[in-house]
């Protein structure tokens, strides 16, 4: 039996409330998931279970019980608060995945602190916009990534602090450097930051289409949503190895890579390694991974690997197996209940919404390729795109659309209110992707309502990709659409018309694609870039796009009536 | 600089090492998470580029661009290929 039972029923009965007993929590109380993920599993006795089971590329491994998580996070916390940090200055967290980033997340939590995890292949200028735009005082790193941090120092007069977790004392500390050794540090006292349900916690940065990257800004009380999610839709138990295979510089990784497996008190394991199948199903057999979330990307890239090699690995210590990311095509969810005897369950969220939206349960029915029903407690349905009222007849297709009010929600975009303000249409919250209902409720995904494009599970903003492609020497101007790509769903391709002098070749090509990768980060790097001698524009000179995105997807052009010269 | 493996190993340095990353020629690439899967398209077409090569999408799998030596055999594996 599983842990949620029978969803009608838990749809039937539900309140967050149920959530808030478990841990504890009542309305008015201090609530700090900092002290949720550690303090409050040893003061249960817990203290000796394991919590983090760490292994790199090379094999080699640490484990933190939920007693070292508590010491390491509190001698981080007390090493802030040391550099005169305090409650809502924003630290970043840039760092592979190393126990410091997964710990590091609650020592800053502890002190109120808000932290700022980005993904660590972020280049110097993917990481100048969003330290910019936080006015972060703080970023714990490694010493492989300060370079990017040293190249961009001069235009953040508020990064008072590069805080590098792994200094070996060979090379002298520069401007604004401090060294911190976690190990050395650990803290049996730290006073915690009273933070409320509606103290912020985490600033998740995602792409826009029109603009530069938002900061998603998270409260405390996300841990309401997250814990229960965890505990339903990923089944989680006590005695339960849970992997999640998402970066932390993703919504994924904090929400359900630290905050919720922590404050269930499970044990949880890290690979901080690249992807390899042989590599992936040793690891699931070494440490007896029993729940593993992942995404589609990776599913497809393992289906790719072949059957045989998964017969050389004993797995069957997998119990429960979950994606997110992107949608889960039919063939992967077949795939994998003929490969591993258990099919994968896709759930749908995304940075916006904190956790866990619609899913399919455990013990529910699969329909393969469907995204499933709403969590229990979630108003979800389909929207209308012109007047946003529902859209009852199934089979219609139109906007997803959430009733606001869910704990893990976000409170806004940092210091970006408007655009806030602008998601919310006719009492409901719409996350930009299109679907449909079913006739027995369940959710079929569609696609993006915006030309944000969708890679491997993360969002790339074509604006983003542009302004930075603009920037190249050759490039005069450029449009940046999605393509389709059997493994990541979709990849991006850059159309580009270059400036007098510059002639079209392979290695301007690869140039660019370099340009691009180092300055924003490899998930935007153009997997492809076209030539064009003009781009495709409005008679008032806005490039469409649309027209664009339609011949990679071949698709009908549709309107074209503003089309310039037609 | 002649040596097949020399250029790969410089060009894999200059372009996606980070400091104090030390890359040999057996250094794990791929499954060391020092070139993601998103960069591999860039290592793939520089090698396509600089030997005037196609590989192949089915050839060009994480394993074969595990480490300098692998993508070496690969290119001399197309490289012979076009000389016959």
């Amino acid at each position: 039996m599983s842990n949620i039972g029978s969803y009608d029923e838990r749809v039937k009965n539900f309140d967050w409330s149920i959530s808030e007993k478990e841990l504890g929590y009542k309305t008015g109380d201090v609530i700090n998931i900092g002290w949720y993920c550690s303090n409050r599993i040893c003061e249960m006795g817990k203290g000796d279970k394991l919590a983090l089971l760490w292994e790199n590329a090379m094999g080699e491994e640490k484990r933190y019980t939920y007693n070292d998580v508590r010491l390491c996070s509190n001698g981080i916390g007390a090493f802030l608060r040391r550099l005169g940090l305090k409650n809502e200055d924003r630290v970043c967290l840039f760092m592979d995945r190393v126990p410091e980033l997964y710990i590091g997340l609650l020592g800053i939590l502890k002190i109120g602190a808000i932290a700022q995890p980005l993904f660590s292949a972020f280049g110097d200028e993917s990481l100048l916009v969003r330290l910019e735009n936080a006015g972060t005082s703080a970023i714990i790193t490694q010493r492989k990534h300060v370079s990017k941090v040293h190249k961009i120092l001069d235009q953040l007069p508020n990064l008072k602090h590069i805080i590098i977790v792994d200094h070996d004392g060979k090379k002298e500390l520069k401007e604004r450097e401090v060294s911190f050794s976690m190990e050395a540090e650990k803290a049996e006292k730290l006073e915690i930051f009273p933070t409320k349900a509606e103290s912020p916690s985490l600033l998740h940065y995602t792409s826009g289409t029109t603009g530069m990257p938002k900061g998603v800004q998270h409260v405390h009380y996300s841990l309401i949503s997250q814990y229960l999610t965890a505990k339903w839709v990923l089944d989680l138990t006590g005695e339960d190895i849970f992997w999640c295979t998402a970066d932390p510089g993703w919504v994924t990784g904090t929400s359900y890579g630290i905050i919720a497996p922590w404050a269930s008190g499970v044990t949880q394991v890290v690979l901080d390694a690249g992807f390899s199948a042989e590599t992936w199903y040793r690891f699931i057999q070494k440490h007896k991974v029993s729940v593993w979330y992942s995404a589609p990307t990776a599913i497809r890239s393992l289906m790719k690997a072949g059957e045989e090699i998964v017969k050389h690995f004993e797995l069957s210590c997998l119990r429960h197996l979950v994606s997110v990311g992107e949608p889960l095509n039919a063939e992967a969810v077949v795939w994998s209940e003929k490969v591993f005897g258990l099919p994968f369950l896709d759930s749908y969220w995304q940075t916006e919404t904190g956790s866990i939206m619609i899913t399919n349960f455990p013990d529910m029915k699969i329909k393969p390729g469907s995204m499933g029903k709403p969590f229990p407690g979630i108003t979800g349905t389909i929207v209308d795109p012109e007047n946003h009222e529902p859209i009852i007849e199934p089979g219609i297709i139109g906007l997803i659309a959430f009733r606001p009010g869910w704990p893990a929600m976000m409170r806004t975009y940092w210091k970006n209110e408007e655009t806030y303000k602008g998601k919310f249409k006719n009492g409901w919250y719409l996350p930009g992707d299109r679907a449909r209902l079913d006739a027995d409720g369940y959710f079929w995904f569609i696609g993006r309502d915006d030309d944000i494009i969708n890679t491997a599970g993360h969002l790339v903003s074509p604006f983003e990709v542009e302004s930075a492609l603009l920037e190249h020497p050759a490039v005069a101007e450029s449009a940046v659409v999605s393509k389709p790509d059997e493994i990541n769903m979709e990849v991006v391709k850059a159309f580009v018309t270059l400036k007098p002098g510059f002639q079209v070749s392979e290695e301007l090509e690869l140039d660019i694609m370099n340009f691009i990768r180092k300055k924003l980060s490899s998930l935007a790097m153009p997997q492809e870039v076209e030539y064009v001698d003009s781009l495709p524009k409005t008679r008032s000179g806005k490039i469409m796009r649309r027209l664009l995105h339609a011949k990679e997807w071949g698709e009908e052009l549709g309107d074209t009536s503003t089309l310039e010269n037609d | 600089m002649n040596n097949l493996e020399d250029v790969i190993l410089e060009y894999v340095i200059a372009e996606y090492a980070e400091e104090d990353d030390k890359v040999t020629y057996d250094t794990p690439l791929i499954s060391g998470g020092l070139v993601d899967s998103f960069s591999m398209v860039s290592l793939k077409r520089f090698l396509e580029v600089k030997y005037k090569i196609s590989i192949p999408d089915e050839d060009a799998s994480p394993e074969a661009f595990d480490s300098v030596n692998k993508i070496a055999e690969l290119v001399l594996r197309f490289t012979s290929k076009k000389q016959a």
